[in-house]
């Protein structure tokens, strides 16, 4: 897949915005009182929630096991290659 | 549970075939201070820890360490995916070759196996965070002799990324250590 193709730039959005909600996370384990960390990890949430709606509305399911939903008339997690071939 | 997400943590691409460059970064794989054992160690640790900030720090790093396990194997995969026999005899992964051709396998550079010998479990709170800052400095280490070995950028950048990774684990392993110091003695008080 080329670095500029749709896919690829949507997906990268999400690595970034998971990245940063994942940095809060790890943070938060251990200074669970941060009220500022805690807000931010909250609007990281909501940002992470639409980008990943987006995603899998175009290009399939990020999720399975009921997490993610699949859209058109055929299963679509297989479809997709996986991360190390892409 | 764990749930998978059909992505990688981080991107990652090489700029052409590396067979030499992938034997040496399977250390990272399945080697002593790799990213299996850093998994592993730590949410099996979790287990025997007294405080909840404790069990959550070794439940999520261990984690994300699993999403490490999988950059390092996408990297060793995309260097070998296309190498001929010869040139994975050349880079000294004939042995290799032999017994797994080109899949991978949890081993070391030099091909050892993983073992679990490689980690701990004490069931002192002290002794396993302390244990687990160690790890972390260790696999920093191990990225910074890995980046001094690459002569490919788009692989360097990937590295920089884990190493980095490890530098924050082992900050916030520190405060866990600093927090389990605290409730110990304050628990003794009592
Ligand atoms: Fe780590």
């Amino acid at each position: 897949m080329a670095v500029n193709d749709p896919c690829l730039i949507l997906l990268r959005k999400i690595q970034q915005m998971e990245f940063v909600a994942l940095e809060l996370n790890l943070y938060l384990d251990i200074h669970p009182d941060d009220c500022k960390a805690l807000e931010q990890y909250n609007c990281t949430h909501k940002e992470l929630c639409e980008l990943k709606r987006q995603y899998e509305q175009q290009y399939g399911p990020l999720l399975n096991y009921g997490y993610g939903m699949n859209t058109g008339n055929n299963w679509r997690w297989a479809e997709q290659p996986w991360p190390w071939e892409m | 549970m764990w749930l998978y997400e059909k992505k990688l943590q981080y991107p990652v691409n090489v700029s052409c075939k590396n067979v030499q460059l992938a034997k040496w970064i399977i250390t990272q794989y399945g080697g002593p201070d790799g990213e299996l054992a850093a998994s592993l160690r730590y949410l099996n640790q979790r287990y025997a820890m007294p405080t909840e900030r404790a069990k959550a720090v070794l439940n999520d790093i261990g984690t994300e360490e699993l999403a490490h396990l999988e950059i390092v194997g996408t990297l060793v995969h995309k260097l070998t995916k296309d190498a001929s026999v010869a040139e994975l005899k050349a880079a000294g992964l004939g042995g290799h070759y032999a017994d797994h051709d080109r899949a991978l396998f949890y081993v070391d550079a030099v091909g050892n196996p993983w073992t679990a010998a490689y980690i701990q479990a004490k069931g002192d709170p002290i002794a396993d965070l302390t244990e687990d800052m160690a790890a972390e400095q260790k696999a920093r280490a191990t990225y910074n002799w890995l980046i001094n070995l690459s002569d490919d950028p788009q692989v360097t950048d990937v590295l920089r990324f884990l190493r980095e990774r490890e530098v924050v684990h082992f900050q916030r392993f520190g405060e866990t250590l600093n927090y389990m110091q605290e409730y110990l003695s304050e628990k003794k008080c009592y």
